[in-house]
């Protein structure tokens, strides 16, 4: 049971700000990823909340209770630290009974919460072992299990995955999911740099860019409906197709004549002053499709990648102009050097002016 | 010709010289001895690999058979034989050992050593691993590690000479010019003297007799109360509880004297010649020496207690001085067992800050000055020797465990 709130937080160096203006409502239950590319502070805001770094400005509280001031142990918070943090000379048991002890349980108390945490991360045949006798997701299990036992408001997990190979990572993010959900009423934070395990995972997705929030939302309205350019291309993969071009029809529908010649139609509205307006086109490659109306972009494939149930075709670039990929269903190695004419449905298409979607102005 | 100019030449020809050893001696193998050509290209290239590491092993090997090999071998002959009047030697057996453990001398400089052994290592380290983990992060640690780690840079002679001077005792009606004395004439008799004096004192004593009590517990509890857990080692479990029921004692002893003791208040003491006491103020020599290098080797390997571990136990909800003996301490044990056995080697062959202070007079012997007292004063190099293979008896088993701990924290 937490609600966190978050009001104007910011956090300096000295003068350096790293992030400002970080207004956020977490509620009981949910699971927030953050994400964002290396360095935009995400982390910093994860060590924020569980206390290991000053919060030096605005207010953070949980259940209305400011937490500024509140040492790390007293907020009710647990955190799974990248690199596991195991204590390397204690026993997987008295890894996970180490606060416990601190904070005074009785023994019969202590053994429950571990048997109880054991059994649920099947970590039962290893609790004498010590750390480095566990294989790595063996020790990410044991990390959870050492916030399992204190029963906290809020877990914590600071990319807890990326030391992990890459089947492993596959298998624990799902464990983590399977641990929400016998746990409906835990609140998890939970940083990645991994928009795969964002989008699996959350509740909701706060992306995090130039020392901000960028976007808050559930996984799939950042997708089909993303604010702003930076969003679009981060969330997806490959990263959205932008095309600049200039608006010649407006209304229920916006026509655009792009830059490259081609001709765009968006379901997103515009008012009549907007004609003219410098815009771009968003297309994420897998709503590109070959067409033989006027096309959004027509151009050579230059290099094809075969995935099996989808192939990525890179065209060559134009100008300056960035390279567009698209993503079609099936194989189609054969179409290498040739010129292909792509188009998209209009509901598929957004606009981006000055970096922002005009879906949300 | 200078003294600077014979040693430059002499640190050429040395250098020198080993480099031309190994490049020539090594050219002389691949080109000479067995050249890799020919119709025997491939055989000779393994016979000279299998040559070149003792080549290159040999100065090094030679060096220790002749300096510290065949001095052992020697030292242990010569334990076993006395010296004629008018020259040669006859063979005495174990007469040796015999007459030298008659002596009581030597049951005072073993006794001493023991005392040594325990109270060094255990104040370096502790105080090492204090300083370590204040300086680390303030702003003039490195300021203060220095201050801590010069004296590292003072021969133990040195160190006993800046120390005489602190113990150093004057006449009454002359000004002190030692620290030690100048702080006692601060004494008068009144409460604060009886604090720091005597209760004080006498509450340290206690201490450490509780936590020597506590350690002699957990050697022998899996010997009383058989656990689960099998108890190995039992004789070193019985020796090393024996060595604290005597170390309870000792301290003890000292405690109840000390409470009774009718204190000198007013008179400047020749504090070298109070005996019991007087060891333990030559010690502090030691330890002022080796606390720095204590310091160096832990504070290099608390830096190396990942970053991580520490905040898990502050979010975990540890204090301070939890996280510093559940956290840290024990992620350094290897490393503090190095330094303190390192630091018990340096001990036993303690020498010189006893020769340059009180030369083992007023009951402040201990073994390498018995030995050199008999060897180089007595001419008894029977005795002598004898005192030298106890000392290679004691240094031994520490050293070899030592070196253990070492290879198993590098691994």
């Amino acid at each position: 049971m937490a609600e966190l709130k978050l009001t104007n937080v910011a956090k300096a160096y000295g003068e350096v700000t790293v992030l400002s203006n970080i207004n956020l409502d977490i509620k009981t239950g949910e699971l927030i990823v953050f994400v964002g590319p290396s360095g935009c502070g995400k982390s910093t805001l994860l060590r924020m909340i569980a206390g290991l770094e000053k919060i030096t400005g605005g207010e953070f509280t949980i259940d209305g209770d400011r937490m500024n001031e509140v040492p790390p142990a007293q907020r009710g918070i647990a955190m799974v630290f990248q690199s596991y943090a195991l204590y390397p000379h204690m026993t997987v048991r008295d890894n996970m009974s180490f606060a416990l002890k601190i904070a005074k349980k009785s023994q019969a108390e202590i053994d429950a919460a571990v048997a109880k945490a054991a059994k649920i991360l099947q970590l039962e045949p290893y609790l004498d072992r010590l750390p480095k006798a566990l294989s790595g997701g063996q020790r990410q299990r044991v990390a959870i299990g050492r916030s399992i036992v204190r029963d906290p408001k809020v877990y914590l997990f600071d990319e807890p995955l990326s030391n992990l190979d890459a089947a492993l990572r596959v298998a624990t993010r799902l464990e983590i999911a399977q641990l929400k959900e016998s746990m409906p009423n835990s609140t998890m934070i939970y940083v990645t740099h991994d928009q795969v395990e964002a989008m699996t995972l959350a509740t909701r997705i706060v992306v995090l860019a130039g020392g901000g929030i960028s976007q808050v939302g559930t996984p799939l309205e950042l997708y089909e409906r993303p604010q702003n350019e930076f969003v679009a291309q981060f969330i997806g993969s490959p990263a959205m197709n932008l095309m600049a071009g200039e608006v010649v029809e407006t209304g229920a529908q916006t026509r655009v004549r792009l830059a490259n010649g081609g001709e765009a139609v968006s379901s997103v509205p515009t008012l009549a002053a907007d004609m003219g307006m410098k815009v771009n086109i968003g297309v994420r490659p897998e709503d590109l499709l070959a067409t033989t109306g006027t096309p959004i972009f027509k151009g050579e494939v230059e290099i094809t990648e075969a995935l099996g149930e989808v192939t990525l075709l890179y065209f060559k670039r134009a100008g300056g102009e960035a390279q567009v990929v698209a993503k079609l269903p099936g194989i189609h190695t054969d179409v290498r050097r040739t010129t292909v004419a792509l188009g998209a449905d209009p509901a598929k298409v957004h606009l981006f002016a000055n970096g922002i979607s005009l879906r949300h102005r | 010709m200078s003294p600077a100019l014979q040693g430059l030449i002499t640190i050429v020809i040395g250098v020198g010289g080993c480099v031309a050893y190994f490049y020539f001696s090594n050219l002389f193998l691949d080109k000479v001895l067995y050249p890799a050509s020919g119709p025997n290209a491939g055989r000779n290239i393994n016979r000279a690999n299998m040559i070149r590491p003792w080549l290159f092993l040999a100065p090094a090997l030679i060096a220790l058979s002749v300096y510290l090999a065949y001095p052992v071998v020697e030292t242990l002959r010569l334990s076993l034989t006395q010296r004629v009047p008018g020259g040669g030697y006859v063979w005495v057996g174990f007469d040796n050992y015999a007459k030298m453990s008659g002596e009581p001398k030597f049951w005072e400089a073993l006794r001493n050593n023991m005392l040594w052994l325990i109270v060094v290592p255990a104040l370096s380290t502790a105080f090492g691993l204090l300083a370590a983990q204040l300086s680390d992060r303030i702003r003039w640690g490195n300021l203060a590690k220095s201050l801590i780690f010069m004296p590292m840079a003072i021969s133990f002679v040195g160190a006993a000479v800046i120390w005489k001077l602190v113990y150093d005792t004057r006449p009454a009606d002359q000004e002190q010019i030692g620290i030690m004395n100048a702080v006692w004439l601060a004494f008068e008799g009144g409460p604060l003297s009886v604090l720091f004096l005597k209760i004080v004192p006498v509450l340290g004593l206690l201490g450490f007799a509780f936590a020597v009590g506590l350690m002699a517990w957990v050697l022998i509890r899996p010997l009383v109360r058989p656990s689960g857990a099998a108890a190995g080692l039992v004789p070193l479990r019985i020796l090393g509880a024996a060595v604290a029921v005597w170390l309870i004692w000792v301290a003890l002893r000292a405690a109840f004297g000390l409470i009774g003791a009718d204190l000198p208040y007013g008179v400047p003491q020749t504090w070298l010649t109070i005996p019991f006491w007087n060891s333990f103020f030559l010690m502090i020599v030691l330890v002022w020496i080796q606390t720095g290098f204590a310091m160096v080797i832990l504070s290099a390997a608390l830096r190396g207690v990942p970053e991580d571990t520490i905040e898990a136990a502050i979010v975990d909800g540890a204090n301070p001085f939890q996280i510093f003996f559940k956290i840290k301490v024990p992620q350094i044990m290897g490393t503090i067992v190095v330094v303190w056995t390192t630091i018990t080697i340096v001990v036993l062959k303690v020498f010189d800050i006893v020769f340059a202070m009180s030369n083992g007079q007023w009951e402040t012997q201990v073994l390498a000055n018995y030995m050199y007292d008999k060897l180089f004063r007595a001419n008894d190099w029977g005795v002598g020797s004898a005192a030298a293979m106890v000392i290679m008896l004691l240094v031994t088993p520490i050293l070899i465990w030592n070196v253990y701990n070492a290879r198993k924290e590098m691994r």
